[in-house]
């Protein structure tokens, strides 16, 4: 569809605008808006238009009438995420799409952003049936992705342990030693992992990430607080080992559910440009690990996550959008090769301490992270075109 | 002149907005003279209108074009050393620049693609008029360094500037190969160009440094009122009109004659210098109003030279201080070196001193800096009172190539080929 802007002027009020914003695709043979779902999120109630619905491609479209800015979710039985939308603000809307399975679901509007939200029970009827077919190359993708998500999950656990330990042992040089390594396989699966919810705030939150109420002595765990006990104030005591203690139990919790969490050719893909995001926000400025300044160990970590989805996608975008998957590997491997220079050992994972990254190199990272994540931002289309 | 054809096809919003608003648009783009402005410009439509400026021409649009309310200018450089993709992204940038200048939006558009995949545009321009948007294209002389082959295609008038007395030039802020300047009356429709062209080209070229101008300083109309400037004056007044043909062919476009050998591919285009001149606004603001007009060589309420009644009344140099603004950078005093003035005033919020950080974004177009920018910046240098109360702190000169002819020309493609 060839969208002008004139069609936004002269038909405000028109069909076919909103239509547009259902998110209609030219595949989906232009489905009328009463295919979808509305959600009607107001401060103090969470309205949807129909309690049963088929499952398949599911679109909410979302309407925020209060006067909060508002999130809306779609939470499975356990309360993983299948989908989510935030910062929707008052009087605006938003549309969620997702491939979603027969069964039972919540759908959540959270009104603030905070707080356990409004709740309502909603079925995907139809089975199986209605569940998106796949091709046999895509449930191979996300097979192997599943198991690479579980694998680096399992290996985790031993290298935290190193870290943990030494922690227990009151031993500053050994712990400082092993944060970095600790963290590479959580950071090379991190979409998966935050799509849980409730670990990511355990175990990857920095201080300024904590909620409003929370008190940083008591509710702050995880990585990046043991991070600024032992580069900051250099000091183990008593609660920073119970934290080890609790980072070894969440991650174990981790371990376990990773397996079950769910995967689609599209989140692998998103992920993979999610992966990207964080390198950009959080890694090239220097924020994730303002303590230890081992940021580069996090982004090439990021990297490795984001090329293994693109590895396994390969196939099928392959078949779509060749091109793409031939700037994809040039812009990889260009952003892996200026990695290189902050690293004596190409194999390991020793890299210069962020601090000692000066201004211009900075702006030479974030150009290569740029001129990757743009193209990955395509990869998602390319899959599922 | 005959009405452009649409770029991409389809109505244009310019065209839909003139039917649906009653505004006679259509007869003032396709027209040019039809449509006379309350500026008294015959060449383009008032800013409040919001039409679109031919993209195609001879030379590009955003010189002679009546300056336009706001400026968001970028300098670029090359990240990659393929040619043939910098080649391919000069080609796409063409394409959505003449999409851009139409009030169009880029590629598929801002919405209604793959709900999968990120929209090619990316929509805050969506309503909004055309807002006379330009975009123009230069080449730096980095450029010509060797890593795309162009070393032959150098022009000998693109030099790189003399240092200057006083100078204190951020490396960050100066320089570049390319450099694109976005003018429009809707700050949000210049820096929406900019920001797509600058994604559009993620992976061949990164955004070196970039300036916002919020308010023009220069007028190419001659007959209006010019704009003050933040020491609240009107300066270089006898600016060189978008009108007078005659004085663009004498002062601005560069010619057929000179542009020879290497160089060839530059006739009808011009070279641009862009200088981030900060202000002290501050220590300005404390001073006298006789000592700030003896410094500028006009008097504050009208813009007269000294000894005279109006802006425009030919100033008599003698009667200046020496030292005087106006004295030293006039033609006469610099073996009549005109520029083309387009600069624009910007601030980027306070300095974490507590001071304004403000002043002129200067942008001037010129045949050849070697008789136009450099003389008057050498004279100025020297001896200039207002240079207690400036710094030049960013630099940057480019060689403008000529319009993009058709739909099927591109940026640079005289440079390439």
């Amino acid at each position: 569809m060839r969208a002008v802007r004139t069609t936004a002027v002269t038909a405000l009020a028109g069909a076919a605008v909103l239509a547009a914003v259902t998110g209609c695709t030219a595949k989906s043979d232009a489905k009328a808006e009463g295919d979808g779902v509305t959600v009607t999120a107001k401060d103090d109630s969470c309205e949807v238009s129909k309690k049963e619905f088929p499952a398949g491609h599911v679109t909410l479209n979302v309407e925020n009438r209060g006067s909060k800015i508002t999130e809306v979710y779609v939470l499975y039985p356990d309360d993983r995420i299948v989908t989510e939308r935030e910062n929707i603000g008052p009087g605006t809307k938003a549309t969620l799409t997702a491939e979603i399975k027969a069964g039972s679901y919540a759908i959540v509007c959270k009104p603030g952003m905070t707080g356990a939200g409004i709740r309502q029970a909603v079925t995907l009827t139809g089975g199986d049936a209605a569940a998106p077919k796949r091709s046999a190359e895509m449930d191979a993708a996300v097979a192997a992705y599943r198991q690479y998500v579980q694998a680096q999950a399992e290996e985790t656990l031993p290298k935290v342990k190193v870290f943990t330990d030494a922690v227990r042992a009151g031993d500053l040089e050994a712990a400082k030693k092993a944060y970095a390594p600790s963290r590479i396989g959580w950071e090379r699966t991190e979409p998966v992992a935050e799509s849980f919810g409730d670990i990511d705030p355990k175990v990857d939150v920095r201080e300024d990430g904590l909620e409003e109420g929370q008190d940083p002595a008591k509710d702050w765990t995880g990585w990046h607080r043991l991070e600024k006990a032992l580069w900051q104030d250099k000091k183990i005591t008593a609660r920073e080992k119970q934290l080890a203690d609790l980072l070894d139990k969440d991650l174990a919790d981790w371990v376990k559910r990773v397996g079950t969490a769910e995967i689609t050719p599209t989140s692998m893909a998103n992920g993979a440009k999610e992966l990207l995001d964080e390198v950009a926000t959080g890694k090239v400025t220097g924020e994730e690990e303002r303590y230890s300044h081992t940021d580069l160990v996090d982004f090439k970590a990021n990297v490795e996550g984001a090329q293994k989805s693109f590895d396994l996608l390969r196939p099928v975008a392959t078949k779509n959008d060749a091109a793409l998957v031939a700037e994809l590997d040039k812009q990889f491997a260009a952003l892996n090769t200026l990695l290189d220079k902050y690293r004596a050992d190409k194999a390991g994972y020793d890299f210069t301490s962020y601090d000692k990254v000066g201004d211009p190199a900075r702006k030479e990272l974030s150009d290569g992270v740029n001129a990757l994540a743009e193209p990955l931002s395509k990869l998602a289309a390319a899959v599922v075109k | 002149m005959t009405p452009e054809p649409t770029p991409g096809g389809g109505p244009a919003r310019r065209t839909v907005l003139a039917g649906g608003g009653g505004l006679a648009l259509g007869a003032a783009v396709a027209g040019g003279a039809a449509a006379l402005t309350r500026d008294g410009d015959a060449t383009a439509p008032v800013a409040d209108s919001g039409a679109a400026v031919p993209f195609h021409g001879p030379h590009q649009a955003g010189i002679a074009t009546a300056v336009q309310d706001r400026l968001h200018f970028a300098a670029f450089d090359v990240t990659t050393d393929d040619r043939e993709k910098l080649e391919k992204l000069l080609r796409e940038w063409t394409r959505a620049a003449e999409r851009m200048t139409a009030g169009r939006e880029v590629g598929e558009g801002a919405y209604g693609g793959l709900p999968e995949a990120p929209p090619d545009d990316t929509g805050e321009a969506l309503g909004l008029k055309p807002s006379r948007l330009t975009l123009t294209i230069g080449f730096g002389p980095s450029l010509f360094d060797g890593r795309f082959g162009l070393k032959d295609k150098r022009p000998g008038a693109l030099v790189e500037l003399p240092r200057f007395p006083g100078d204190n030039l951020d490396p960050a802020r100066s320089g570049g190969d390319l450099c694109v300047q976005a003018c429009a009356d809707d700050p949000q429709v210049a820096v929406h160009a900019i920001r797509n062209l600058a994604r559009i080209g993620f992976g061949t070229v990164a955004v070196r440094w970039s300036q916002l101008g919020f308010g023009k300083t220069s007028s190419t109309t001659p007959d209006a009122q010019t704009p003050r400037n933040l020491f609240g004056f009107k300066d270089g007044t006898r600016n060189v009109a978008g009108t007078d043909t005659a004085a663009l062919d004498r002062h601005v476009w560069v010619g057929a004659k000179e542009a020879t050998g290497g160089g060839a591919w530059m006739a009808g285009g011009s070279y641009l210098v862009a200088r981030r001149i900060r202000m002290n606004v501050e220590t300005w603001d404390r001073t006298p109003l006789a000592e700030q007009e003896d410094i500028f060589g006009r008097d504050k309420k009208e813009g007269a030279p000294v000894g005279k009644a109006k802006e425009h009344d030919e100033p008599f140099l003698k009667a200046m201080k020496p030292d005087s603004h106006v004295r030293l950078a006039h033609p006469d005093a610099n073996g009549g070196a005109h520029l083309l003035r387009r600069g624009y005033s910007f601030t980027d919020g306070t300095d974490g001193l507590g001071r304004l950080d403000a002043g002129l974004f200067f942008l001037a177009y010129q045949r050849d800096v070697r008789s136009g920018f450099v003389p008057v910046q050498t004279a100025l240098a020297k001896a200039d009172a207002l240079n207690e109360y400036i710094q030049h702190v960013g630099s940057a000169v480019f060689a403008v190539p000529p319009g993009v002819r058709d739909a099927d020309d591109w940026w640079g493609r005289g440079l390439f080929s």
